[in-house]
């Protein structure tokens, strides 16, 4: 008798606690929903009053790589007040790093940038492929969109211990090598092709020899980072190998860091360097922040920006301000491009980083 | 309530250890002191020496950062959210699971485990892949400019996914246990399904459900997988206060890094000591109880 009134009160309650639970699981997404519309229709608003009348304040999303960090903190400063003059604006600039194919991918996916500072051509490609960047970016800005450039270098612990002097004694046995992985890091696929460049004209361009050097060299490749920074992190920070191969600007910042107990070491071949910009066209339409993301990356070319770049241990696009800053940079090294030595990103990458190409059959082993 | 099977107390009886020997005794203890002293200790001395290194000023300064305050603030909505729908759902998910009987049910049981047993990673992913730019409800979702992930809403969701089965998790085993007597007691003397719950139910799971509450607030403070992946890392506007350290910490800011970290740590430790006071309260009460 018990169980059946208790069975009884089952049949119909248990419908009612089901529907409940379903409703609270929903509730979260309906809330998250509305929540997000609002934001939204605010972010609509701002964009809508920017086109007609001068809003007081405008704000866009600068998506970069890892080692830009301090060059945008500063730069950022430097074009609110530059914008604000030319406006009468406020710009606020929000601001993201991470490996540069992680951040390419990220905006691919959704987050929503208004300009890409990215560490090579190829990752800003692959939103122009996305639909995200209209064709023809690569002229929209002077130098091939490349306002500052930079270089591969080696940093080493203080004293050099191990003696390096050249890309043909990191690959000698014993020592231990820390580089980003090429598969997602720009940087990386920079240091490859520099050690690339080195064997090419060491071997006499035989590809054989200059594939064994590169296999000898990530044969002593102790820590495979996924991002420039997080290799800097763990050869300065941990504490690990004995060479880093880094950006330029990266190996300053280290050494200005922990001055005793790091140097530089240029070798005698490396690349230059050229990091890509461009105005991200569907979402800067879509907010309507043309202008100030336009203005925001030539400004990058200003005196004013070439000289932050150079104080960043960034190589000014600018030939008279690189030269201002002979005493930082060594500028006798020998720098080949990827346009002239090697075809293109298009080319390097299908004979180099693609599934199966180059570096995978020297790191599979 | 079910008495102990007098097989079994027979087996526990056989299987009690014989006296290891003074020597492995300490060995043993020895082991877990230092095992304690490394992995628990020593990282939090670190964390809290780290913080303090370059002064107060440094670390006031790092706690009081606008970015760190942006980022607090977001950790705090999502833990709240989270906690508060978490809970609405364990409370009423327990309720169904242990009371009545239903087709599916075991199934829910199992999704309800889900987000134990997937790894945050595919969790960030899978929001990605369903409300990302390639995702198939992207067109939907910008007809009406909704946006999910790289936003606060997608940070949100990923805690609630993370945190769904804590407090859920924590009731149905209790739930179950207590069996469904005095409920039936209550409905046959006429009370209604909502009295029942508050009279009946609500006081003897209330220390369970604190403690999955804290448990549930306690991993939703901390949560760093699949917040990283929906985040899109905008600072001051996604970033979390687990990303925060992150990114100060690749950004060479050791001390700061370790600074906004030591508020994490701190709330843990506050969380913990809340943890043993409503074990201990709910252990004694129910003490009384049974008494």
């Amino acid at each position: 008798m018990m169980g059946f009134t208790w069975a009884q009160m089952n049949a119909w309650r248990k419908k009612t606690v089901l529907g409940l639970t379903l409703l609270v699981a929903a509730a979260p997404l309906a809330a998250c929903g509305s929540n997000a519309a609002n934001n939204g229709n605010t972010a609509e608003a701002q964009g809508a009053s920017g086109e007609t009348s001068a809003p007081a304040a405008v704000e866009i999303t600068n998506v970069s790589y890892d080692p830009t960090r301090e060059l945008y903190d500063a730069y950022n400063k430097l074009f609110q007040a530059h914008w604000k003059e030319k406006s009468g604006q406020d710009v606020g600039i929000i601001q993201s790093h991470g490996g540069s194919g992680k951040q390419a991918r990220s905006v691919l996916e959704g987050n929503e940038a208004d300009v890409v500072t990215l560490a090579l051509e190829q990752d800003v490609a692959e939103l122009e492929k996305g639909g995200l960047i209209e064709p023809g970016w690569v002229g929209e800005f002077d130098k091939q969109s490349s306002p500052y450039t930079s270089t591969i270098v080696f940093l080493v612990r203080k004293g050099n211990p191990k003696g390096i002097k050249d890309w043909d004694d990191i690959v000698k046995n014993g020592v231990e090598i820390i580089t980003p992985n090429p598969k997602t890091s720009g940087g990386a696929r920079w240091n490859f092709l520099a050690a690339w460049a080195y064997a090419q004209a060491h071997d006499g361009a035989d590809e054989a020899k200059s594939t064994e050097f590169i296999k000898s060299l990530y044969n002593n490749v102790t820590v495979l980072d996924t991002g420039a920074r997080g290799a800097t992190t763990t050869f300065v920070e941990n504490n690990q190998g004995d060479v880093l191969l880094a950006w330029e600007n990266e190996a300053f910042l280290s050494i200005k860091e922990h001055p005793d107990d790091y140097e530089i070491v240029t070798p005698s071949i490396s690349i230059l360097a050229q990091p890509s910009v461009a105005v991200v066209d569907e979402i800067a339409k879509k907010r309507g922040t043309e202008k100030v993301s336009t203005e925001y990356l030539q400004y990058l070319y200003s005196d004013e920006a070439q000289k932050l770049a150079g104080e960043n241990y960034y190589r000014p696009s600018n030939p008279d301000i690189l030269a201002q800053f002979s005493d930082t940079f060594n500028l006798d090294l020998k720098l080949v491009t990827i346009d002239d030595d090697f075809g293109g990103w298009e080319a390097a990458t299908e004979k180099f980083f693609a599934d199966g190409a180059i570096f995978d059959q020297i790191y599979r082993k | 309530m079910n008495l102990a099977n007098p097989a079994e107390t027979a087996n526990r009886v056989q299987e009690k250890p014989r006296d290891p020997g003074k020597a492995a005794k300490y060995t043993l203890i020895g082991l877990g002191v230092a095992f304690i002293l490394i992995m628990l200790v020593l990282p939090l001395i670190t964390v809290c020496v780290y913080a303090l290194k370059q002064g107060w000023d440094v670390f006031s300064q790092a706690i009081t950062d606008p970015y760190a305050i942006k980022a607090l603030r977001l950790t705090l909505l999502a833990t709240v959210v989270a906690v508060v729908c978490n809970t609405f759902f364990g409370l009423f998910a327990s309720w169904a699971i242990s009371k009545f009987h239903f087709r599916g049910k075991q199934f829910l049981t199992t999704l309800i485990d889900i987000p134990f047993a997937i790894s945050p990673i595919i969790a960030g992913l899978v929001f990605i892949l369903v409300f990302g730019r390639i995702g198939w409800a992207y067109d939907f979702l910008q007809t009406y400019d909704i946006k999910v992930v790289f936003a606060v809403p997608g940070i949100i969701l990923a805690t609630i996914f993370v945190t769904f089965p804590f407090v859920a998790r924590e009731l149905i085993p209790l739930m179950q246990a207590q069996g469904n007597d005095e409920e039936e007691a209550a409905a046959l003397m006429g009370a209604k399904w909502w009295t029942i719950y508050r009279k009946v139910t609500l006081p003897h799971i209330k220390w369970g459900l604190l403690y999955g509450v804290i448990l549930c607030t306690a991993r939703a403070l901390g949560e760093f997988g699949a917040v990283s992946v929906v985040s899109g890392h905008l600072r001051g506007k996604t970033n979390t206060l687990p990303l925060h350290i992150e990114i100060l910490f690749n950004e060479f800011q050791l001390t700061a890094a370790f600074a906004v970290s030591s508020i994490l740590v701190v709330t843990a430790i506050i969380i913990l000591i809340l943890r043993n006071i409503v074990e201990f309260k709910g252990r004694k009460e129910e003490g009384e109880h049974v008494r």
